[in-house]
């Protein structure tokens, strides 16, 4: 069942593009070898989500994560060691439709947040995902950017993001 | 300061969205070459070229120095890195987290199968 777990050798992985689409648009790439209800169900269960969203080289963890993926419904993720040293990311979803569609708002900012459109297209079995962020303005990217966008900015390591990743696959429940 | 490194950032973009001036950094970042080399190399006319490369110089992107009627082109002080630290450090922060993605959906994939044949 877990025969996946970081300690084998790696499948080989499709790859991730970035591409700076305007001024105000950044736009990140990739295909998965799934069908889109998949991808989608991965994005939408907080279960699920929490097991990819925080990657170990970030080095931070995700201590709660709220999630009601429906259109008008929030969400609002904490980050960091203790309640003392952490980082809240929140806001609304603005458009959910599944399996092919879910755009929500960034709101933590004092402004500027970008609007984050994700999109699952599906084709012969397999899956593009499209995500983009979109900047009311040219400034607000160019800032985010050169401030290492969101989570690179926070420098706490924690075990217990080993733990959450490395724990066995709860799938079946 | 953090509106003179806006404005940086603003010349460095809008000299990075042509696709000839991507296409120059790439050259000059394998060989020092002049105006000349560079026109015939894109297939431009020698006014064309000089426009792009200045563009780039204004950006700080790529430096020129003349020596008797030839103009050499090299790499700027800054060249690509900032700009290209930045974009990579995001594509980083996302390809981590949709290889993660990728296990947790091979998963379902898996549980699906499971699922489907145990039906039949």
């Amino acid at each position: 069942m877990n025969s996946n777990q970081e300690s084998e050798p790696a499948r080989m992985k499709n790859s991730t593009t970035v591409e700076r689409k305007s001024d105000r648009e950044m736009v990140v790439t990739r295909t998965f070898n799934a069908p889109a209800r998949l991808v989608f169900e991965a994005w939408t269960k907080p279960e699920l989500f929490m097991k990819w969203w925080v990657p170990r080289s970030i080095g931070v963890a995700l201590r709660a994560c709220e999630m009601d993926v429906r259109t008008g419904g929030k969400y609002r993720l904490v980050f960091g060691q203790d309640a003392a040293h952490q980082m809240e990311f929140f806001g609304r979803y603005i458009e959910v439709t599944p399996p092919s569609r879910i755009v929500w708002t960034n709101d933590e900012g004092e402004e500027g947040g970008p609007v984050t459109t994700v999109t699952f297209e599906e084709k012969d079995g397999q899956t593009r995902l499209v995500l983009s962020d979109l900047y009311p303005s040219k400034e607000a990217l160019d800032a985010s950017l050169a401030s290492g966008s969101n989570l690179d900015a926070m420098p706490e390591t924690l075990d217990q993001l080993d733990e959450l990743l490395g724990s066995p696959a709860s799938l079946g429940r | 300061m953090v509106q003179y490194q806006t404005a940086r950032l603003d010349a460095s973009f809008a000299a990075l969205s042509d696709l000839t001036r991507r296409g120059v950094l790439e050259q000059l970042g394998r060989a020092d070459a002049s105006i000349t080399e560079l026109a015939v190399k894109f297939d431009m006319t020698l006014t064309g070229m000089k426009k792009h490369v200045g563009v780039l110089e204004q950006a700080g992107l790529v430096t020129t120095e003349k020596v008797g009627r030839v103009r050499t082109c090299r790499l700027g002080p800054r060249r690509l890195e900032e700009e290209t630290a930045w974009i990579e450090r995001y594509r980083q922060l996302w390809a981590a987290r949709f290889d993660r993605l990728d296990d947790v959906v091979e998963e379902l994939k898996q549980k699906d199968l499971r699922d489907k044949r145990s039906a039949r």
